[in-house]
């Protein structure tokens, strides 16, 4: 039953077209107070001395926190969600630029910033490590003397070293490449912030804070702070974006928090866009040498890769325990193989800790740009069509579920469909006749593909939790004597739509209006627990466990029903959103009549309570897979090395589509992450580690100009262990995109001899490839 | 938070007020006129001055007029007026090419042309389109007025000539016959600063096919005051074919001091200005060939 | 310094220091939180109002440039309570997620459609190229405001005073 499914306009709409949103800086608190963090101006460095007599001395500030302040509250350190710790305010070194070393509080924004400049720091600079390649060699500088691994964090691996080894020496063909994945910054356009009022009289704190993770946020700061979990209260109102950005715990939370505490008062910090690209979580920073093992006439055989990950200075990256580089592991893709393996060696280097973040769908991204390059460069080994390569090692509908060799079992695809559809979407092969007549003519335009499949909804209790908490989700949902519903959630929105599409699932397990049901989320005196939205699991996990309480309440609904018909249960079918008599279709009852009778005097059952509430905690059995096919074209002016997106071909299955329009902004957003990554997103240093991209001026995010209009298609396999059979849909064009846009450039320089080059794909990059001299892209001086 | 150190504040309602003030509070302060230039950098506290003059008040600042044989630019024009300008385009098309990509629509609305020019960026599009041009900058002071070389105008990077009591009023553009424009810039993005551009003005003869004079303007790449001379100095009475072009662009190439950054290698730098400077100008020929025997 | 400016049709007189950015005047000053920050370097846009009817990040002008002068924002664009076409077509066609840029662009929106009442696609991502959204890839925002130039009424009455 899909009726309340479909294109329907979004309900939380209605406020911001008002510029009636509630963000974070909008919030104003009677006796509010504005904090400002100190950073440190170098990489690596002893703290000396640190006064701050000067900005004490100032009439407007009020406090004026320091490390060692934190550190009588035992607040000085945080663990990270990934069992390391993290400073929150620098006690003995600086380990990044931008890591925080003191937090100002004064009466208002202006003043806070003045203050700054009155703290006096001395530092003593130490070697930077900043080549995560060098991480590892004797005689680099130490960035945590504190853990006895040097700057080794990890080692892990995955697959079948033996069989995989086997697989390699008895092919036909092997091909090999280094890749760099840049470090990136999810950018959302509202900055992190929060508000911290601590009350002293009753021992409560109330954070309103932006975060995609609020009940998690909660067990977290009960363990930093000491105070009682039940005594804290995480807010999260409208969020401008999250991305992953919004996941972790941040200094600078915790820093208002002391500060609340310390003054009595509420106190607001908001970091600026330069605070948040060089201090907040970064993503990706992957190096990787993948190496892809096939027969003379194209079946792929094997995979092999590994890869360097670069996780700044504490390890912060917030994924499942147990899985240190994520699910990179998912890399052998959406092909049939016969043995992978992958090795992954964590470093510390200093900058920015984070790792996880930006639609990576837990280093998804990482791996399915592996697989697709090397595939695209084996195809051009062979003197194979990409196109036709793909379609004959893409795992066929009857293979599922499907078992990867490192472990994954895929859940449902129709694989070559969905390529078919974007083939004959892009009208590929008058693509390729075009090609050839403009490489006669000069001129070089490239077709990139790629095909994805991604794993999403993490996680069941049995592989997956996050510091111990299981990733299993909860949903309340009442409905009210006159048929209205309230749903509480525990994922949170960050521009997804959930006030929207929850309220459609529910309205579809009820047969009532999706405009009858409220949402509620973020508040975490009103919600239940869960682990947040990232990863795209808002759908598979928490739209279930939504699913699920309806299912209960529809359930309840029918006990009542039938006491209100004077029938047995059993009598009764659920047709058009009613509870109808088997039989004698006209005597029923909808939801909204039942509800009523649900709180009146009428007689139940024995066992049977009043209302009409359920709730439900969901533990997923299995992730969810949705996957795509992308093609991209563009063209490229060799001259200057420039590119241009010319069209982006997107098929995607999510599964079953809750708001088909909410999932093509989906698609939207992230084939305009994948233009703007694979041409011109980075964050990079330079050998001091001054972070050269901390600021929009240099971090470049794709405009409108550079984004063509999407050419959008679906298929529809549901996940068959799904409630609805939806899948998730939040990052799978980042996840997929960004190997289209590298695949079709290097496409576009086959004539130059040009077989990998690494993003971002700027003009001087471009022209350094075809020069056959590349730049190593993730330090910034060519 | 990015935001401005304290600042005093006075308004100027004449360009003589202004020179009084400027006068009265000396080397602190400094002119504010779309301030899309100033206060960015105020707000990273890169600039702090200790007094603002805004000359946004003053009447007759904000203008694009031809005479008999100039374009003279206001120097509070805004950088949407210049690229709305018809005038503008029909006589120097380096202006709209170059206006095209500086920046985006709202932020043009807004920044001056003489805002633009005095903050003396490096990597400033307009600088070179004037260097390329030939104009020259009118300069009121104290004493008076006085008139500056376009080529001359710029000394360094954020550096003119326009004294700590001076004020750039205007910018004059000669209106040459047979003649012909076009800038071309690559950067990482649209709206980003350019890793490098060129900019040409080219004046024909012998029916198009010889070049009488030339102006190559370089932005971004280390040209002593924007300018190409070397390869000016070359091109200057050649015959105009592919083959001086190309050359004319080797020479600029050879001549500038690009640096590495988070934008490019030198390299690719130089390489740039190699190629841009020999495309526009084609484009510029090309265009002063359609244009033969009209004022252009 | 004193400065009196006219916000939405409305007068307010404050004193404020030079320094002050407009938009911090309008959300901390003035309390009209629709407009928002989201850079330090005048890229992003989430800040763009009118300023005397001309689009114009507020980060990047400060409050005392507004003195004696108007002042629009997205809380001004209604008329009469009734929302402005482009704001119904952003919510017809999708063209917000997050909400967060969402002001800074209805305002850019506006604007174009005041001065040109039928843009082409190419038109609209133009005017929109100097402000940054992270959400919709801009597809839905060139989308809502083509939904706006068919359905506008309002074209052409910006002369006629400010909004209520």
């Amino acid at each position: 039953m899909t009726g309340a499914y479909g294109p329907r306009p979004r309900k939380e709409d209605a406020r911001f077209i008002r510029g009636q949103g509630t963000f974070v800086d909008d919030i104003a608190v009677p006796g509010m107070l504005h904090g400002a963090i100190l950073r440190s101006p170098l990489a690596h460095a002893r703290i000396v001395s640190l006064d701050v007599t000067a900005a004490l001395a100032h009439p407007a500030v009020v406090a004026v926190l320091t490390g060692d302040d934190l550190a009588e509250r035992g607040m000085a350190w945080m663990p990270t969600v990934f069992g390391d710790v993290q400073a929150v305010l620098a006690t003995d070194k600086v380990r990044f630029q931008g890591q925080e070393v003191a937090f100002v509080v004064a009466t208002d924004r202006y003043t806070a910033r003045d203050a700054l400049e009155l703290i006096a720091v001395d530092y003593e600079p130490l070697p930077p490590l900043i080549d995560a390649l060098t991480a590892l060699d004797p005689g680099a500088p130490v960035v945590r003397e504190d853990l006895p691994g040097g700057n080794r964090i990890f080692d892990w691996s995955a697959g079948d070293k033996a069989a995989t080894d086997a697989a390699f020496a008895a092919a036909d063909v092997v091909v090999g490449c280094d890749m760099i994945y840049p470090r990136s910054h999810p950018a959302p356009l509202e900055t992190c912030g929060a508000i911290a009022e601590y009350e002293a009289v009753g021992g409560r704190l109330t954070l309103t804070v932006t975060s995609q993770a609020p009940h998690a946020h909660r067990t977290m700061y009960a363990a930093i702070t000491g105070l009682p979990e039940h005594k804290i209260r995480i807010v999260s109102p409208d969020l401008g974006g999250g991305f992953g950005a919004k996941v972790p715990v941040y200094p600078g939370y915790l820093c208002a928090i002391a500060a609340s505490m310390a003054t009595g008062r509420p106190v607001k910090w908001v970091e600026d866009r330069s605070e948040n690209l060089m201090s907040t979580t970064f993503a990706r920073d992957y190096h990787m040498h993948g190496e892809i093992a096939a027969t003379a006439d194209g079946e792929i055989l094997a995979l092999r890769a590994r890869v360097l990950a670069d996780h700044g200075a504490f390890n912060a990256a917030a994924q499942p325990s147990k899985f240190p580089a994520g699910f990179f592991h998912i890399f052998t893709g959406s092909y049939q193989t016969r043995a992978a393996y992958c090795e992954v060696t964590g470093v510390f280097t200093n900058k920015a800790p984070g790792g996880v973040a930006y639609s990576c769908s837990f280093r998804i991204t990482e791996a399915v740009y592996l697989v697709e390059r090397l595939t695209d460069m084996l195809a051009r080994e062979l003197g194979m069509d990409p196109a036709e390569l793909r379609m004959r090692n893409l795992l066929r509908p009857e293979q599922f579920p499907y078992t990867t060799p490192a472990g994954w079992e895929y859940d449902s695809g129709d694989y070559p469909r969905a390529l078919r559809l974007a083939l004959d979407m892009a009208g590929y092969d008058e693509l390729r006749r075009e090609q050839a007549e403009r490489r006669a003519r000069g001129e070089y335009m490239g077709i990139g593909l790629s095909f994805f499949t991604e794993g999403v909804g993490a996680g069941p209790r049995s592989q997956m939790d996050i510091l111990g908490l299981a990733m299993s989700d909860g949903a309340d949902l009442r409905v009210h004597p006159t048929g209205k519903a309230v749903l509480a959630i525990s994922v949170q929105t960050q521009g997804q739509g959930h006030e929207t599409t929850f309220a459609q699932l529910v309205a579809n397990e009820l047969g009532i209006s999706p405009d009858d049901v409220d949402v509620v989320h973020g508040d975490t005196d009103r919600t239940p627990f869960g682990l947040g939205t990232y990863g795209s699991r808002s759908t598979p996990v928490s739209g279930a466990a939504a699913v699920v309480a309806a299912t209960r309440v529809r359930d309840r609904a029918r006990v009542v029903a039938a006491a209100m018909l004077e029938v047995a249960a059993d009598d009764l079918e659920w047709l058009d959103g009613k509870w109808r008599v088997r039989g004698d279709p006209d005597l029923g009852f909808g939801i909204a009549e039942i509800a009523r009778a649900a709180h009146s005097t009428l007689e139940l059952p024995a066992g049977v309570e009043g209302h009409l509430d359920a709730s439900a905690v969901y533990n997923p059995p299995n992730l969810t897979f949705p996957f795509g096919a992308y093609i991209c074209v563009t063209d490229v002016d060799p001259g200057t090395g420039e590119v241009r997106v010319r069209r982006f071909i997107a098929v995607d299955d999510c599964g079953v589509r809750i708001n088909p329009m909410i999932v093509e902004g989906q698609v939207h957003r992230g084939l305009a992450d994948g233009i703007g990554i694979a041409l011109m997103q980075s964050i990079v240093f330079d050998e001091t580690g001054n972070c050269l991209s901390g600021s929009l001026m240099d971090y470049l995010l794709p405009t409108s100009l550079e984004c063509p209009s999407p050419e959008l298609g679906e298929t529809v396999t549901p996940s068959p262990h799904h409630p609805v059979g939806a899948k998730g849909i939040g990052e799978s064009a980042t996840v997929g995109s960004p190997a289209a846009v590298v695949n079709s450039v290097v496409d576009a320089l086959a004539p130059f001899g040009v077989v990998h080059a690494d993003m971002p794909l700027t003009p001087g990059n471009v022209w350094r490839a075809i020069q056959g001299r590349p730049v190593r892209t993730d330090l910034s001086l060519g | 938070m990015q935001v401005p150190a304290q600042v005093e504040y006075e308004k100027a309602a004449s360009v003589e007020q202004a020179l009084a003030l400027l006068a009265r509070y000396g080397p602190g302060a400094k002119i504010l006129a779309g301030g899309h230039s100033l206060i960015p950098m105020m707000k990273l506290r890169l600039a702090q001055p200790e007094v603002l003059i805004d000359i946004n008040a003053i009447a007759g600042l904000r203008y694009i007029e031809p005479t008999a044989d100039e374009l003279r630019i206001g120097a509070l024009a805004r950088h949407a007026d210049l690229l709305a300008a018809t005038v503008a385009g029909e006589h120097f098309a380096i202006l709209h090419d170059a206006e095209r990509v500086i920046a985006d629509p709202v932020v043009r609305q807004w920044g001056t042309i003489g805002g633009s020019l005095c903050q003396a960026d490096p990597s400033e599009d307009l600088s070179a389109a004037f260097a390329a041009l030939k104009g020259s900058m009118i300069i009121h002071g104290p004493d008076g007025s006085r008139e500056v070389s376009a080529r001359a105008f710029h000394t360094g990077p954020y550096q003119t000539v326009v004294g700590s009591d001076e004020m750039l009023t205007e910018i004059r553009l000669p209106i040459r016959l047979d003649g012909g424009s076009a800038y071309m810039k690559v950067a990482r993005r649209i709206g980003d600063w350019p890793i490098g551009a060129a900019g040409a003005a080219v004046w024909l003869t012998d029916g198009g096919d010889r070049i009488a004079d030339v102006g190559i303007g370089l932005t971004a790449v280390g040209a002593t005051h924007f300018v190409a001379a070397e390869a000016e100095e070359f091109l200057r009475g050649r015959p105009a074919t592919e083959e001086t072009l190309a050359q004319a662009g080797e020479i600029a190439a050879e001549h500038c001091r690009p640096g590495s950054d988070q934008r490019g290698p030198a390299d690719y730098k130089r390489h740039l200005v190699r190629e841009l400077t020999a495309r526009v100008l084609r484009l510029a020929v090309s265009r002063g060939r359609q244009t033969r025997g009209q004022v252009s | 310094m004193k400065i009196t400016v006219t916000v939405n049709g409305t007068d307010y007189s404050r004193v404020v220091e030079p320094r002050l950015l407009l938009i911090h005047f309008l959300r901390d000053e003035l309390r009209l939180t629709g407009s928002h920050w989201g850079c330090d370097t005048s890229n992003c846009g989430a800040c763009v109002v009118w300023l005397d009817e001309t689009p114009v990040k507020s980060c990047t002008v400060l409050a005392v440039m507004a003195d004696g002068r108007r002042v629009t924002t997205i809380e001004g664009l209604p008329r009469n309570g009734a929302l402005d076409p482009v704001q119904e077509a952003f919510a017809a066609c999708h063209g917000l997620q997050c909400g967060f840029c969402t002001p800074g662009m209805i305002m850019t929106a506006r604007w174009l459609l005041d001065q040109n009442p039928d843009p082409s696609t190419e038109e609209i991502r133009e005017a929109i190229s100097g402000q940054v959204c992270r959400c919709t890839g801009y597809e839905n925002i060139v989308r809502s405001v083509r939904w706006a130039a068919k359905h506008d009424g309002r074209a052409g009455d910006r002369a006629g005073g400010d909004g209520a």
